[in-house]
């Protein structure tokens, strides 16, 4: 029964993920486009759940979904409706043939590995404890095995933090220049 | 485990990857193509949450939250300049940017 349940939850929660993630290749307003990717990213949380990763699960839904997605919303509102392009590329044909194939390409590739070699090896999940994807578990590895990448990531965030106010104040002081 | 099987998370990333690559090829609104770069990122963050746990190790899970740093630093640079163009009225399209002189 519980086996039952989690197909029906991981099935729902895909279905989510692949539909939300076309609506946001689709839409031709942007805005909608990050509503759809909020969809995305929740269902995406659903799955991480699923794997027994509750933190990254919750980090998800908290950095993506709620501080990645509010900045974005707040610059489709500043840049204001735009929206008068055709959704899709005004290209030649060339390019959206070519599109095409090179993404039909990587899922290719992907099923056929999957399929030939890795079938048998990917069914036989490791038997893991409870405490597994907590949080206690994730900061213990953060703070100990893998305490290089904590830091870079903190280098990481503070190097993207000068970048936007650089690129911002740089913006600022020629929209001046135009106004004088 | 109960459920489905690693194999399943492999191929829905497969197909979120190329969704997004999609989005990246086609669209000609830098917007559009910085959330679909999320997208990407995202198929790959299941990739390796799924591999986390078949493998039993945490590890692909501190390798997962490290790239959502990477993804909020590469959307605060992105979204920058998104908004210095729009400063500037150029017109949002990746198509007519073929020179990037300040």
């Amino acid at each position: 029964m519980a086996n039952f349940l989690v197909w029906v939850v991981w099935c729902v929660a895909a279905f989510a993920c692949l539909a939300s993630a076309l609506a946001v290749v689709s839409f031709s307003n942007p805005f909608y486009s990050a509503l759809s990717l909020i969809g995305n990213l929740a269902s995406l949380a659903v799955l991480f759940l699923l794997l027994s990763g509750e933190f990254v699960a919750a980090g998800q839904v908290l950095v993506y979904g709620g501080a990645v997605m509010v900045m974005f919303l707040f610059v489709i509102a500043y840049l204001g409706d735009r929206t008068d392009e055709s959704p899709w590329s005004g290209g030649p044909s060339w390019q959206i043939v070519g599109a095409v194939l090179a993404g039909g390409a990587i899922l290719a590739e992907v099923c056929v590995v999957v399929g030939l070699k890795a079938a048998g090896f990917l069914s036989s999940p490791h038997h893991v404890t409870r405490s597994f994807g907590s949080p206690e578990a994730i900061g213990r590895l953060f703070l100990t095995d893998h305490l290089i990448a904590f830091e870079v990531t903190s280098i990481v965030l503070l190097v993207a933090a000068v970048g936007g106010v650089v690129l911002g104040s740089h913006a600022r002081r020629i929209e001046g220049d135009a106004r004088t | 485990m109960h459920g489905p099987d690693i194999s399943w998370y492999v191929v829905l990333a497969a197909l979120l990857f190329a969704t997004g690559a999609l989005g990246v090829m086609l669209r000609r609104n830098p917007l559009i193509i910085l959330l679909s770069v999320e997208i990407m990122l995202n198929s790959a963050n299941l990739l390796l949450i799924a591999f986390a746990r078949l493998h039993g190790q945490a590890d692909g899970q501190i390798f997962a939250i490290s790239v959502m740093a990477v993804a909020a630093s590469e959307v605060v640079v992105g979204l920058g300049l998104i908004v210095a163009m729009g400063r500037r009225h150029v017109e949002l399209d990746v198509d007519k940017l073929r020179t990037l002189r300040g």
